[in-house]
């Protein structure tokens, strides 16, 4: 078919030209996701390594539901978010929905759970005896923590890039939440789907070249990671 | 690698000062933000691209356009979560009036419906005076029907053709629904070389860019005819609707200027205009 | 025990898991510049021990005091664990260079990097590291990463060291190598050091003394000599090698000449004990001579049988002996005289030791 022919010649145009739209949507896209993905980091970070380093009763079934959670479809988070962002709804006073903002609340809410499973997996997967050889170093509490995230670093890495390649890719919640405003919450994903719809099938390619070589970035840098192995 | 976690501290700084810097602006733009919610055919026809514009840099305002379906669009006014809407379901928004959930309803502007099929026509409708008699047609020969079944101006339309026609496609082999926009339904039944209703200005659109290989069978009855209606919601029953702001779009699409844009929009590239401009007629002069 | 200035002293430990007491040791000290080792079998409590004196494991009763001064709020822990140092059985290397892992210990202290620098670069240089303080911990060989755990250990200058079982799975001239090493580290610098190992010629050589643990108990502390040669129950002296071990009665008792009768035999040695007392007989392997043929005049062992060897089995330079002469015995000989003497199993040899070496211990009748 020369639509896709023609589609990938302009699609590279537009790349190589820098097109401004183009290039804003995926700069928006770039923000928004990695936002939501630190943010997940700061939440998912701290409440696993809490949840992995102590012991209460319901541990058990409080990593199964965060282990759960790590598969959230996004269209039921973009509902939920919705829902609480609603002008007439319970955090409507705040008006964030159809903001950047709004998909940033809703792609947190989508990582956070990755994060976290994957933060309690790699804690719980260091050398039992790493905490009292760290202790034993002399460490206070909080020296003990930093060191074990330290070490736990390039599997919390894949959690992260994970999670960035989940929300990065995601379309159901952003389209609900953000709703697609051009040049405010149109995103990479939202985008190719409306260019499609559109028949802009230029755009739309473009727009997926740009997602791709994210999500190649992404699992360039967690293949990198998992070929390395703990020292001894 | 540990060069890029020696660099970590700096993205979270950057990333955090965009984020201050996004939410900043959104709460700057709190009090003029306006909700728009209107159909996807005047989004993917491009009009709003060249309207939207236009009207934020004279008014301040900063338009959201949520494009979805007619009937989700006044859903989004009922419950208050719009402020204005671009409606093309006139039986809907006559309902939606009387039940008080919004108030000035003007005619904005038209384009038409048509009957889209495959160059082959297997069903040969082509030239049928009325798109009841093509309906007709489509069912007795089991050509394939594609229905947006959206819920949109479109579906409405479409489901009352097949009223008309006294046909009730619901559970038939031939009809099927894609539950997608105009554009996308388009592409689907150019794919599958199905029959559809479709509004012109979206079709000229798409068949430019992407060639479809759809030809118009029917076109030019009455009932055919696309009407869109700005609506404000009633500030009334959703006191935290931005009432200024959607009486201020509304006189926007109907001022002079706007209607003599929408009157050229689409002229220069598809050869004819993709919408006419109604502002200020009576919705009989249309001739329904 | 010489009367050395205690330096850490522990009282009272109780430490329970699921209900059951699985530590119990009233008193436990360790003193200014001595080297202790602590032996005993798989679960035994050794390693909790350890902790416990670090403040590592959860226990319900203990006081810890060091130099004089109780240890007993998280403050005075951290202190305690800064003064010291800890080697564990695996080398568990941080994800960083050889150089990092030195350093860790001094950094968590604060320590400026200058001092840093040159501290690491001597522990470097004194476990043979300096060439590859830049290699990642995760490149290193098992010998490499266990020399660099030792090295991380010492330079945090500790005024006592821990050990737990640090040389465990590595081949003997790398355990040799390290043992050597450390060994001097620890004297130069006049360290304290806990022990805790499997291996009894590593407790024997180093240690000023042996604690032997079982069951979450001490059973028996003293020199390396007085644990081995008098071990005080049957459970020592089975844990230390005593290989054969007869239970007997004392049958006479001439000016502490002894002559205890076991099943199949009689046996001479040395001892107070009055005749009738029920002891177990305790002979080292290597304290028995086997030849062929009856000893000539040479021999001043005032026991001496006759037997046959049951099975030969290896152990390492040794051939392990078992033999049957009325009564069961194993003897060790060199791999030398096992082909001089052509021996095989099922052949008629003699055996012979000392009296003296015989250690009696007591036996409760049944």
């Amino acid at each position: 078919m020369d639509v896709i022919l023609e589609g990938f010649s302009k699609a590279f145009q537009l790349l190589a030209s820098l097109d401004r739209e183009v290039l804003g949507i995926a700069l928006l896209s770039l923000k928004v996701s990695g936002l939501a993905t630190l943010f997940s980091l700061v939440i998912g970070l701290s409440v696993g390594t809490l949840v992995a380093l102590t012991s209460f009763p319901g541990k058990k079934i409080l990593v199964s539901v965060v282990n759960t959670g790590m598969g959230l479809p996004p269209v039921v988070v973009g509902l939920f978010v919705s829902i609480m962002l609603w002008r007439n709804g319970p955090l409507g006073y705040l008006e964030l929905l159809y903001t950047p903002t709004a998909i940033v609340i809703a792609q947190t809410v989508i990582a956070t759970p990755i994060v976290m499973g994957v933060t309690i997996g790699a804690m719980q997967n260091l050398p039992a005896n790493l905490r009292l050889q760290i202790l034993a170093l002399g460490a206070t509490r909080v020296q003990m923590v930093w060191m074990l995230i330290k070490e736990a670093r390039l599997p919390l890495m894949a959690g992260v890039m994970a999670g960035f390649g989940g929300v990065i890719s995601e379309v159901g919640a952003s389209i609900m939440v953000g709703g697609n405003v051009r040049g405010y919450t149109r995103v990479l994903t939202t985008a190719t789907v409306m260019e499609t719809g559109r028949g802009n099938f230029d755009m739309a390619i473009a727009l997926s070249v740009i997602l791709l070589l994210f999500c190649f970035a992404v699992n360039y840098i967690l293949t990198y990671i998992q070929q390395r192995e703990r020292p001894r | 690698m540990t060069r890029i976690f020696r660099m970590l501290p700096l993205f979270v700084a950057l990333f955090l000062f965009s984020a201050v810097a996004s939410v900043s602006t959104s709460w700057a733009a709190e009090q003029k933000n306006l909700i728009l919610a209107t159909t996807t055919s005047t989004q993917d026809s491009g009009l709003l691209d060249v309207l939207i514009p236009i009207f934020e840099k004279q008014t301040g305002y900063f338009v959201k356009t949520i494009s979805v379906g007619s009937g989700q669009a006044m859903k989004m006014g009922e419950k208050g979560e719009a402020d204005v809407l671009l409606v093309h379901s006139p039986d809907a928004e006559k309902k939606f009036m009387a039940d008080g959930f919004g108030v000035n309803r003007k005619l904005v502007m038209h384009n038409d419906f048509i009957v889209l099929g495959p160059a082959n026509d297997t069903a040969k409708i082509r030239g049928t005076k009325t798109a009841a008699d093509a309906l007709k047609a489509i069912a007795k020969a089991n050509a394939l029907w594609l229905s947006r079944g959206d819920n949109s101006g479109t579906h409405a339309k479409e489901k009352g053709l097949f009223k008309a026609a006294g046909i009730n496609p619901e559970g038939q082999k031939w009809f099927q629904q894609t539950g997608l926009g105009m554009g996308e339904t388009l592409n689907v039944a150019a794919e599958k070389k199905g029959y559809l209703l479709a509004d012109r200005g979206t079709y000229l659109a798409l068949n430019k860019k992407a060639h479809l290989g759809l030809e118009i069978m029917v076109q030019g009855e009455p009932k055919l005819l696309n009407i869109y209606h700005v609506i404000e919601v009633n500030p009334a029953k959703w006191p935290k609707v931005n009432n200024a702001g959607a009486k201020a779009f509304a006189d926007f699409m109907v001022s002079k200027k706007t209607q003599e844009i929408i009157s050229t929009f689409g002229k220069k590239e598809f050869g004819s205009p993709l919408f006419f401009p109604d502002a200020g007629k009576k919705p009989e002069s249309l001739g329904l | 025990m010489t009367q050395q200035q205690h330096l850490l002293d522990l009282k009272e430990l109780r430490v329970d898991r699921g209900g059951v007491t699985v530590l119990d040791i009233p008193s436990f000290s360790l003193c200014q510049n001595e080297f202790i080792s602590l032996i005993g079998p798989n679960g035994a409590g050794k390693s909790t021990l350890l902790l416990s004196l670090l403040g590592l494991m959860k226990h319900e009763t203990g006081t810890v005091t060091y130099r004089g001064a109780a240890v007993a709020s998280p403050a005075q822990w951290l202190d305690l664990r800064r003064r010291t140092a800890m080697v564990l059985q695996d080398p568990l290397l941080f994800d960083s260079t050889v150089f990092d892992n030195v350093a860790s210990g001094l950094k968590l202290r604060g320590v400026g990097r200058t001092e840093i620098k040159s501290r690491v670069a001597t522990y470097l240089e004194r476990f043979n590291l300096a060439h590859m303080a830049q290699r990642s911990a995760r490149k290193l060989s098992g010998g490499e990463a266990r020399r660099v755990s030792l090295a991380r250990a010492f330079a945090v200058d500790p005024e006592v060291i821990f050990f737990d079982e640090p040389f465990a799975n590595l081949d003997p001239p790398t355990r040799q190598a390290l043992t050597e090493d450390m060994d001097r580290i620890i004297r130069d610098r006049g360290i304290a050091a806990i022990l805790v190992t499997h291996d009894q010629s590593e407790a024997l050589r180093m240690s000023q003394r042996i604690v032997v643990m079982n069951a979450g108990r001490i059973v028996q502390q003293g020199t390396p000599a007085a644990v081995m040669n008098h071990p005080v129950n049957e459970f020592v002296a089975n844990f230390v090698g005593m290989e054969t071990i007869l239970e007997g009665e004392v049958a006479n008792n001439r000016h502490q000449q002894l002559t205890v009768r076991v099943a199949g035999g009689e046996i001479d040695t040395v001892g107070d004990d009055a005749p009738g007392t029920q002891v177990y007989c305790c002979i080292r392997p290597e304290n028995v001579t086997v030849t062929v043929g009856h000893p000539e005049n040479k021999s001043s062992a005032r026991n001496h049988f006759e037997g046959r060897i049951v099975e030969i089995a290896a152990m390492g330079p040794f051939l392990k002996l078992r033999l049957d002469c009325g009564f069961p015995l194993t003897a060790y000989v060199t791999r030398e005289s096992f082909t001089e003497l052509a021996l095989y199993e099922g052949k008629e040899i003699h055996a012979s030791f000392k009296a003296t070496s015989v250690h009696l211990l007591p036996r409760r009748a049944v």
